[in-house]
């Protein structure tokens, strides 16, 4: 028995993308929906079987979970370096398997509510499925190459995601500063893929993460200012994954790519695309964790707990739902990246590793939750805005009941998932590093508190002024929301240690009961907070806002961060640099050029009497060609 | 006798076959139905493409005048699906003629006579059957380049070609007897084991050569291509600078890299010398011509310079590549050939000036046409490309940096023309835009088989490999 069929996960998705992109205006609409929706069923059917033999009845021997590699030579470089196609089955390979699948099949059925009357709804599913192939692929990928290959695909149906409605100015240019703000972390990566492939001599994870492997241990043998190569490698490698995990300073495209459909900021934005980063240090873990002491490590704990503390500050203050999300999104981000950044490697050392897949798994659950009822509400009452909302709940029971929940998981309240994933990581980061734990636990209670600002902002207070009366969503749209609350309650109770450990061989994970107390106590300050604040309509809120005044300001235009990009790429890259290169290239490259190109064509006319047409001018030349050559060459020849 | 041994020459005995039966069915068929010859004959030829897919067996007869193996026999094929697409594309032309001029199906038994000359030019085992295949090719296309006979322009055509193509089986000839003299002997076994480079024999190859440079129409010996093929049928046009152009490299470069392989350092510089100027002349003239024909004729001539670079190396890997660049270069010729043919057919236009709008109103054919410019261009991913490429890097791998540098320029060069009529058909509105067509179903085959070519040539890389196989026969 082995995990060939595994490679079909993938290449569904991509038939249903070549049908729907090649046949998308002879398939009616409501027929690409159900293709979309089977396709995409078929593979997580296939994924979740995977999961279960994998996890349950092969993967396991010796009480290690083993790693199933099936490839082929696709490019030869050296005798040794090759790039390969293939999969590879490993714990965290098949639980992001199960959580793409289930995510993305929940936004498929979904938007065949949500994209009803669009005019491009075939169009949005074959978009859908590339994406859902090109993340199938970036996770099941053998090695970095692979892993760059998809990562880049991935970026790519993100671009023509964000930019689905792309008669809307802001969201074309969402689109490009997403795609162009990770593409520029992406070059980090794919140095940091360079470098290793050099000093390495391997592209593959098996080979690389093997902890007595060549790549681990002599990675000490060259260095460049005070660090290795490999740790050099790792720092890059590591930038391209806060590009696409949206880290500090990377984060500026997260916000905008709210312009895209909110289906697709769930499905991307939310639980898998966002997340690729997180998977992608997971990925390489023992090289992190291994080389020069886990110097790369640290950084990508502080990155990580910098970033979860900025997002949750900004996002207090935003007043469109989505981008309170889209904040939310990047501090749980953070938080993940700052527990693989404090995670050891064997046993139990290793809980923040797990933990962070942990959190993954559950995050993906209940933001994708949260944006499929924030899309739910959106389209209720037609606009993003926090001051067109209130009293919903009267409207919308289910959205309404399936939105708490998972406000209550991401706010970490026992029993629903979040506690649970949230609780290992700060029991990691306790264990590691005081610092990010205090961070983590400030964090946790600014989550609360945005939260549920948004939360009693919909769903309580008073009445707005509604043009259409809110009423409840199909259910097409609800059943989704439905299945990803149970998710998001029981989620919790899986015992993830056992399946995905650093070293592979699963640990018993215990509740630690006065830091879980700790956090949980935090949790509810900021939900109490929140509810004297927003519950009903006051102006202790202002008065708040009045008080900070600076800070406030600062913090609700964002710190300034687009400002400062904007000034450095318009005032200083553009001005400073590009316009003398843009002279250069005009006065003095092109002049060049055409003066070439000029000449060829005056060439070209001078010599047109050539071709006389005459019979006799044409054998002269036969013949005087024959002679000149025999010359040439007999007497180059008696010259030798 | 061992008359089995005839089944070497298969491919040949089938095709002068066909050529006789042909000429007997055009006697006895009444005038009014002789039309349907076409459809016969292309029906005829058809099954002698696919008789010779199977497969061959090796060896020699005539006491080694005539040889035959894996290689020679692709070849063969190659000029086969050339001459299939080149009927289909013309079938509909001859039925006009046929009806409306009722004119002889004469055509088919001319064009075939050709092509047997070049099965037995490129399977020759000595320089007589060499010389009696390149004369049997010649000849009946001088006579094919006059079909037309109510155009002047025809007859000037043909006339051209025959007065050029007399003097250059003369000279060849002359520099044949004197490979003789220094050898004595006409087989190639013989000549290789004593030729050496002597006045004498350098003279002999540099004659012979010019001979067969006029049929690839490498400058200075190019001049009649552009006249004869405006004058020409468009069917005859495109056999010469696919079939006849095709034929003449490969037994080039059969004779230049076995019998003449002793002279490669004499050879190797007349090459360098005649690839940079074939490049060169044939793009700087293909530039300013407004003709399609005139445009296609030297866009042909400066492909065949490119040709060059994989014949100067003398290897293996050069004939693989050279033998590969020829197969898709037949394929994206045909489609820009083919395509001129539809619309001339159709409107009697022929210059580029008259394919402006074309893509409003044709856009098919002005796909194919895009395809066909891109493959010439060297676009990725047609298969173009991916023939220039290896070309290139053949010739680099022995290190003739120069002239690979100079060959880039002028693919630059050459992107510049090929775009022009791209823009022309896509960018460019014109009130006069040649009105929508239907083809017919012969031309539409014909233009589908060519699209197919260039695109799977492009993708299909195993292919490739297996020229390259066939390629340790030659040496």
């Amino acid at each position: 028995m082995n995990f060939s069929y595994t490679i079909l996960i993938p290449l569904i998705p991509l038939a249903v993308f070549l049908l729907l992109g090649i046949f998308n205006q002879r398939i009616k609409p409501s027929v690409s929906g159900y293709i979309g929706v089977f396709g995409l069923l078929a593979s997580a059917i296939l994924s979740l079987y995977a999961a279960y033999q994998y996890f349950f009845i092969i993967g396991k021997v010796d009480g290690v979970y083993q790693t199933f590699v099936e490839k082929t030579v696709w490019m030869n470089f050296t005798e040794t370096l090759s790039i390969d196609m293939g999969i590879l089955i490993d714990p965290i390979s098949v639980m992001m398997l199960i959580v793409v699948s289930v995510v993305s099949l929940m936004v498929h059925i979904y938007s065949r509510g949500y994209m009803k009357d669009d005019d491009g709804y075939t169009k949005f599913f074959a978009f859908l499925s590339l994406f859902t192939f090109s993340m199938y692929g970036l996770v099941l990928a053998t090695n970095l190459f692979q892993i760059y290959i998809f990562w880049e695909l991935v970026g790519v149906s993100s671009y023509l995601l964000i930019g689905y409605y792309y008669t809307k100015p802001s969201a074309v240019a969402a689109a490009k500063k997403a795609f162009i703000v990770t593409r520029f972390a992406d070059l980090g990566f794919l140095i940091g893929i360079l470098i290793i492939g050099y000093y390495t001599g391997t592209f593959d994870f098996e080979t690389l993460n093997n902890p007595e492997g060549s790549a681990i241990l002599n990675w000490a043998s060259t260095s460049f200012m005070g660090l290795s190569a490999i740790t050099w490698a790792l720092i890059l490698i590591f930038i391209g994954g806060a590009g696409k995990s949206a880290m500090l300073p990377f984060h500026i495209w997260l916000p905008d790519a709210m312009e895209g459909p909110t289906p697709v900021s769930a499905l991307i934005h939310a639980a898998t695309m966002v997340v690729a980063g997180i998977y992608l240090v997971a990925r390489l873990f023992p090289m992190f964790y291994f080389v020069q002491d886990g110097f790369a490590l640290n950084i990508v704990a502080y990155v990580g707990a910098i970033s979860a503390l900025f997002a949750a500050i900004i996002a207090i203050t935003q007043t469109d739902i989505k981008r309170v999300l889209a904040f939310s999104t990047m501090s749980q981000l953070g938080y993940m990246m700052l527990a693989l950044g404090v995670s050891g490697y064997d046993g139990h050392e290793g809980v923040g590793y797990m933990a962070s897949m942990f959190h993954l798994f559950t995050h993906a659950m209940f933001k994708a939750l949260l944006f499929l009822g924030a899309g739910s509400v959106i389209h209720a009452v037609h606009s993003n805005y926090l001051k067109d909302m209130g009293g919903l709940r009267k409207y919308m029971p289910i959205t309404n009941i399936t939105f708490l929940i998972a406000a209550l998981a991401i706010a970490g309240m026992p029993p629903f998932a979040g506690f649970w994933s949230k609780d290992e990581i700060l029991v990691a980061a306790f264990e590691h590093n005081k610092l990010i734990y205090f961070i983590g636990v400030f964090v946790a209670g600014l989550t609360a508190f945005y939260m549920f600002r948004i939360y009693f902002g919909i769903f309580w207070g008073k009445d707005k002024v509604y043009e259409h009366t809110p009423k409840e969503s199909p259910l097409s749209m609800t059943f989704p929301l439905m299945v990803l609350a149970l998710l998001s309650i029981v989620g919790g109770f899986i015992p993830f240690s056992e399946f995905v450990s650093a070293d592979k061989a699963g640990f018993e994970a215990h509740l630690n009961y006065p830091l879980a107390a700790i956090a949980v106590g935090v949790g509810l300050t900021g939900i109490i907070l929140a509810w004297l604040f927003y519950k009903k309509e006051n102006n202790l809120a202002d008065k708040f806002a009045n008080a900070f005044g600076v800070f406030y300001k600062w913090t609700y235009h964002k710190f300034y961060f687009d400002e400062v990009y904007l000034f450095i790429t318009k005032k200083i890259i553009f001005k400073r640099i590009s316009a003398p290169i843009a002279w250069f290239d005009k006065k003095v490259v092109d002049a060049t050029m055409e003066g070439i190109g000029n000449k060829t064509v005056l060439t070209s006319e001078k010599i047109k009497g050539m071709q006389s047409g005459k019979v006799q001018d044409y054998a002269f030349a036969f013949v005087g060609g024959t002679v000149v050559f025999a010359i040439v060459f007999i007497y180059l020849w008696t010259n030798n | 006798m061992d008359f089995s041994s005839f089944l070497l020459m298969r491919q040949e005995i089938l095709l002068l076959a066909i050529a006789l039966l042909l000429i007997l069915t055009e006697i006895f068929m009444p005038q009014n139905k002789k039309s349907s010859i076409v459809d016969l004959a292309i029906f005829l030829f058809g099954i002698h493409v696919i008789i010779g897919f199977f497969a061959i067996e090796e060896g020699s007869m005539f006491g080694g005048m005539f040889n035959t193996n894996n290689l020679i026999h692709f070849f063969k094929n190659v000029l086969n699906v050339g001459v299939f697409v080149l009927l289909l594309q013309s079938a509909d032309w001859l039925k006009e003629k046929i009806v409306t001029h009722n004119r002889g199906t004469e055509f088919f038994v001319l064009l075939f006579s050709s092509l047997l000359g070049m099965y037995f030019m490129i399977s020759a085992g000595d320089f007589l059957m060499f010389y009696l295949g390149l004369e049997l090719s010649t000849l009946p296309i001088a006579a094919l380049a006059a079909y037309e006979t109510t155009k002047r322009i025809s007859s000037e055509a043909g006339i051209k070609l025959i007065l050029s193509a007399a003097l250059a089986s003369g000279v060849s000839l002359f520099g044949i007897s004197m490979l003789y003299a220094t050898t004595g002997s006409i087989y190639f076994n013989d000549i290789i084991e004593v030729i050496t480079a002597t006045n004498l024999s350098i003279l002999g190859l540099i004659l012979f050569f010019a001979g067969l440079a006029f049929k690839i129409s490498l400058v200075p010996f190019h001049f009649w291509t552009a006249d004869v093929y405006e004058g020409a049928p468009i069917s005859i046009a495109s056999y010469l600078s696919v079939i006849s152009k095709g034929a003449a490299v490969f037994i080039l470069m059969i004779l230049l890299f076995t019998v003449l392989k002793p002279l490669m350092h004499i050879w190797e510089h007349i090459i360098y010398v005649i690839a940079i100027a074939t490049m060169s002349i044939g793009n700087l003239f293909a530039l300013r011509q407004q003709n399609m024909k005139r445009f296609l004729a030297f866009s042909s001539i400066a492909q065949a310079g490119f040709i060059l670079l994989g014949l100067i190396i003398g290897n293996q890997l050069g004939t693989a590549t050279v033998v590969y660049f020829v197969l898709i270069y037949v394929f994206s010729n045909l489609a820009a050939f083919g395509v001129v043919q539809a619309i001339s057919l159709e409107t009697g236009k022929e210059n580029i000036n008259d394919y402006e709008g074309l893509y409003r109103t044709n856009p098919k054919l002005s796909l194919v046409m895009m395809l066909a410019l891109f493959s010439l261009a060297g676009i990725p991913p047609v298969a173009g490309f991916f023939g220039k490429f290896f070309l290139f890097i053949a010739a680099a791998s022995e290190g003739y940096y120069i002239l690979v540098f100079i060959a880039v320029v002028n693919v630059t060069i050459s992107l510049y023309y090929y775009l022009l009529v791209v823009r022309a058909m896509f960018l460019r509105k014109s009130e006069s835009a040649i009105p929508f067509f239907e083809n017919k179903l012969y031309m539409r085959l014909g233009l589908i088989i060519t699209v197919l070519g260039i695109l799977i040539l492009g993708l299909y890389s195993p292919l490739y490999d297996y020229i390259f196989e066939l390629s340790s026969k030659l040496l």
